[in-house]
């Protein structure tokens, strides 16, 4: 065992904090990376699926007879049966497997269901309609006044009156509405798996955030043990919290394949991929604000409402609101049950929403003043509910630098017009936890030298591999294209799932730990060649030397022959919440939008967005760099183009494809400038997570920027054109 | 995908002899970026797949010696058309092309695919047939993106083709062959389109196994020039586009052709905007005008969905 793990300090490193590539980005850009839509067996089946077409209904009948003589169909499996009660659009009621997709996809043509069709409701911007059918229900609130109530008071009451005294005291007020919509995962990859059963065992290549978790949902889902499960997964073609299931198509396939005899692929086509594969609930709030000469917020009155589906949820009250948090607020949660699919997981859940909803009241609240947003975000970071004002601080300066904000900078709604184009700025702030993840990896020296590791984590396309390469590279003071990395099955040692920015803490944790383990022994075999004490070598630029004594040193290769002839093996692991001097959590981060409007067609343009990002110590600065560009990317997609639309009258999700559901192409992302903020301070803290934070604040930047621009709010993302249209007529009128 | 038989015939008269006059039974495969997306959903379900982009006569760009201006052939690919130095006197025809937004669709889709490009409606593309219930689910439903001129039947939808605005305002003529290979005729292109009214129809004017071959453009003279109100830089269809073909001397526009699109289920050939630009210079302000006049007939269907401003009435708690 190492004495103390720790990292190497600032300007002692040759690997850690320094850009490299991607180590599958060869095979990636090759095509030759086997994802699981890639896998395929001998004798397997396509399994395609039908889905329910009404947003609720009851089902009548199935009759399935036609589509089992479809040739080529061999089997089909009921995922439902009459009588049963469809509450979203989308949702499975029969698979069929056939020796081709067509094969399956004709019979599923040829299955017939009887629906008895019954009211639904989707209208989840809606709190009214939502009251008068019934479908809401208390998600929960908070509040917390300065004044405590007196012993005989009434507390609601006392609250009551504290609110409207504030807001009645209060030199500046804000009355407003603000709205983000659901929007769903769009994983390039659909959701699925595909299965083989050898024997008793159960060989499952599945698109996972979570590969040594899902071999227990496996098991327990096909009353096996999770031994008899193998999962693997290499390369996964996004996920962003929706992919951490093994979910019932993944069972359905190893049914499936347990009654034929042959392998199963079972994944779920685009539009499935749109109704099932994960979608991000909707945040709908009006807000009372008062504030006092300095735009500092004192007082904080909201109300707000949307929907994770079926079984109501919507926005956490508990992130309302974000990150600035006057000392006296009531925050109240109302969730509404739609007919439309159950939310999963997506990046930085609740954030993005929570910051579009209240961080833009703060810049209305600018706009009320007649005052610099950048001011009143300033004056209100003492207020900052993570405590990390000052970071915000410096992160602002660096932000304002780097967009000019000083020279860009005009009220709101009264830059300068070129043709019919109006240009703003607008900014906002957001806060992530992103601790480690519980992890082990295995490491392995060889008598030669080589080195490989062995860690059930998976690579979401973001540079696990890469990372864990790099930290053990660092360790043993050798390049990063000699460490050879093994990941995604979960046969091997067990690590988290990639979820909460959690992945980098945990690899950094485990390979770093079993590096270091390792290296202390072969410390010990080099010492005795160097005649000196394990505790005064290092290992660097290949070699093993006497720390002050470069010339005293031997090759790790002639270190490493030391072992004879078995292999040093090293397990070490990370517990999730351990302190620990490689890792912790909490971040800040400061964005920034410039963006264009026309105000003749509604369109929005970005001209430039500057992410400035904390995230304690750096492993691989161009990787961090590309996870926030990927972030910021992702932000634009959800504030200007990304929308989930239902058919107000059959619940059906109309854009459920890829040529109806908008993303920006790279030439709608403008110029993205990414600063890593790495002072000292920061680095000593270890590695956290970088994964959700930067995708949190671009909805309310690019909100505030856009009203910056025109002087009008847009008052729900995404602002697409005709919304942006529609709030200048409003203005108008 | 339903099983089809799949031909590829080299000849015109090959092609023709494979089609079928019962509508739905056959589908023509050119760059198959929008058949492809359609048969895989089974909104199209054809019996046969007739592939006509490796007919050697219809892939060519050539100078029309007749009419003096330029004939396509319906299998010739866009980015091939960009290139040609044949029509570069179309610079409405090119800068469609250009603004695709898709490389891949430019090197894969050609010209007679995009003027018969299905409709972009989800109703239609889920299954629901091109009127949509009589265009009722439209009327009823989310109607973002649909019809704001000629909508008054039951067809909502609007016409997909991204090149049909501006060949229109060139004056573009089409080849139409079939049902025999001694049926020919040339139709102005604005022609080939019509409303559907009753569930069954399509778009064009064309029979079953009619096949238009070659688009034949006048002789380029004069100035065009699209514009087309993008959502983003994509390979999405635009909001709005409006193709112009104009006549000036002296300054002043003499003869005007006006050719919206995406707005109706035909490409929308608006004489009121030609009207109001005619006799005029182009300005910024004769061009708004012109702007105008083209929508000031129109009448979009009334849009259901809340659109998100729902903050309600009153206190919040």
């Amino acid at each position: 065992m190492a004495e103390q793990y720790s990292w190497p300090a600032r300007g002692k490193t040759s690997i850690i904090g320094k850009s490299h590539s991607r180590l599958d980005g060869p095979e990636k850009a090759a095509g030759t990376a086997k994802y699981t839509y890639d896998i395929n067996f001998d004798k397997q089946l396509i399994v395609r699926a039908l889905g329910c077409p009404h947003g609720h209904a009851r089902i009548k009948s199935i009759d399935t007879a036609a589509a089992a003589k479809v040739p080529g169909v061999d089997y089909i499996h009921a995922f439902k049966k009459a009588g049963d009660e469809i509450e979203w659009s989308g949702e499975l009621i029969v698979a069929v497997a056939a020796i081709s997709g067509g094969a399956a996809a004709e019979g599923v043509s040829k299955i017939k269901v009887q629906y008895e069709v019954l009211d639904s409701f989707t209208a989840e911007d809606d709190l009214e309609a939502a009251i008068k059918a019934g479908r809401t229900k208390r998600g929960g609130g908070k509040s917390l006044t300065a004044r405590e109530p007196g012993d005989d008071d009434d507390e609601d009451e006392f609250v009551d009156a504290e609110i409207e005294r504030l807001l009645k005291a209060a030199k500046f007020t804000v009355d407003a509405y603000f709205g983000i919509d659901s929007i769903t995962h769009c994983c390039l990859e659909p959701h699925g798996t595909t299965v083989k059963w050898e024997g008793d065992r159960l060989v499952a290549y599945l698109s996972t955030q979570n590969v040594s978790g899902t071999d227990d949902q496996f098991a327990r889902g096909l009353n096996i043990t999770a031994d008899d499960v193998d999962v693997h997964c290499q390369y996964i073609g996004g996920g962003f919290g929706s992919k951490f299931a093994v979910d019932y198509w993944g069972l359905a396939a190893a049914e499936i394949s347990k009654a034929t005899g042959r392998p199963v692929k079972f994944l779920l086509s685009r539009d499935q991929e749109f109704k099932l594969g994960g979608n991000r609930p909707s945040g709908y709030l009006k807000v009372r604000l008062g504030a006092d000469e300095n735009g500092v917020v004192q007082v904080w009155d909201s109300h707000h409402w949307g929907t994770s589906g079926y079984t109501g949820g919507g926005v956490s009250h508990s992130v309302v609101p974000y990150v600035l948090t006057p000392p006296n607020y009531r925050r109240k949660a109302t969730s509404i049950k739609c007919n439309t699919a159950r939310a999963r997981a997506w990046r930085a859940p609740n954030h993005p929403q929570a910051c579009a909803i209240t961080q833009t009241a703060f810049d209305e609240l600018a706009k009320v003043m007649g005052a610099d947003s950048y001011d009143v975000f300033k004056a209100n970071l003492p207020s900052a509910s993570n405590g990390k004002a000052d970071l915000y601080a410096a992160e602002m300066e660096i932000g304002a630098k780097l967009i000019d904000w000083k020279a860009n900078w005009h009220l709101h709604g009264k830059g300068p017009k070129k043709g019919s184009v109006v240009e703003g700025l607008g900014m906002a702030l957001h806060t992530w936890g992103g601790t480690a993840n519980t992890s082990s990896a295995i490491v392995r020296v060889y008598p030669d030298g080589s080195v490989e590791a062995f860690c059930g984590t998976q690579d979401l396309g973001t540079g696990t591999r890469t990372v864990c390469a790099m930290v053990l590279a660092e360790t043993f003071g050798l390049p990063v294209e000699d460490i050879k990395i093994n990941i995604g099955s979960s046969k091997m040692p067990f690590s988290g799932a990639s979820g909460g920015s959690t992945t980098v803490g945990a690899v950094s944790e485990s390979h770093r730990r079993a590096g270091q383990d390792a290296l202390a022994e072969i410390f010990k075999l080099a010492g005795k060649k160097l005649d000196a004490d394990a505790d005064d070598l290092e290992a660097i630029g290949g070699r093993i030397r006497v720390k002050g004594k470069p010339k005293r040193s031997i090759s790790w290769k002639q270190a490493c022959g030391g072992l004879g002839l078995k292999p040093l093996e090293v397990t070490s692991s990370y517990k999730r919440g351990d302190e620990s001097p490689l890792s912790s959590s909490g971040v800040g981060g400061v964005q920034m939008a410039h963006v264009a409007v026309d105000t003749e067609t509604g369109i929005v343009k970005m001209k430039k967005f500057v992410a400035v990002q904390d995230m304690g110590l750096i492993i691989n600065r161009k990787l961090a760099e590309s996870q926030i560009n990927g972030a910021v990317i992702m932000g634009i997609a959800y504030s200007l183009f990304e929308q989930r639309l239902i058919d107000p009258k059959t619940g059906a999700f109309l854009n459920a494809e890829m040529r109806d559901y908008k993303l920006p192409r790279l030439g709608d992302v403008g110029d993205i400038v990414v600063s890593l903020y790495e002072p000292e301070s920061e680095r000593k803290r270890g590695v956290i997570g970088l994964g959700e934070p930067p995708v949190i604040s671009p909805g309310a930047a690019i909100s505030n920027a856009i009203c910056n621009a025109t002087g009008v709010r847009v008052r729900v993302l995404p602002a697409t054109p005709k919304r942006v249209l529609d709030a200048l007529k409003k203005a108008r009128a | 995908m339903k099983a089809f038989e799949y031909a590829q015939p080299t000849t015109q008269a090959e092609a023709l002899a494979l089609l079928s006059p019962e509508p739905g039974k056959c589908e023509l495969l050119a760059g198959g970026s929008d058949l492809v997306g359609l048969l895989e959903k089974m909104v199209l379900t054809p019996d046969r797949v007739v592939n006509i982009a490796e007919i050697d006569s219809m892939q060519q760009i050539e100078a029309d010696e007749i009419g003096g201006g330029v004939a396509i052939g319906a299998a010739v690919h866009l980015d091939d058309a960009l290139d040609s130095p044949l029509l570069a006197m179309y610079p409405a025809m090119m800068q469609v092309i250009s603004g695709l937004g898709s490389m891949q669709a430019q090197a894969q889709s050609t010209v007679g695919g995009d003027l018969f490009r299905r409709p972009s409606c989800w109703y239609f593309r889920s299954g629901n047939g091109l009127l949509a219930g009589g265009g009722q689910m439209v009327a009823l439903g989310d109607n973002r993106f649909h019809a704001i001129l000629g909508n008054d039947g039951p067809a909502k939808f609007v016409s997909a083709s991204r090149l049909a605005p501006a060949l229109i305002a060139l004056g573009a003529t089409a080849r139409v062959i079939g049902p025999t290979i001694d049926d020919e005729e040339f139709l102005p292109l604005e022609e080939l389109y019509r409303t559907p009214s009753r569930e069954g129809q399509r778009e064009t004017a064309l029979l079953p196994n009619q096949v238009v071959s070659h688009v034949i453009l006048p002789p380029g003279e004069g100035t065009s020039g699209i514009y087309e109100a993008k959502h983003g830089a994509g390979p999405g269809d635009p909001m709005a586009a409006a193709a112009a073909a104009l006549r000036i001397e002296g300054g002043v526009v003499r003869e005007a052709k006006i050719v919206l699109g995406q707005v109706a289920p035909t490409p929308w050939v608006s004489r009121e905007a030609a009207r109001a630009i005619v006799g005029q210079r182009v300005t910024p302000e004769t061009a708004a005008a012109a702007g105008r006049a083209a929508v000031a007939k129109a009448a979009p269907v009334r849009y259901r969905p809340s659109e998100g401003q729902h903050p309600p009435s009153g206190t919040v708690h």
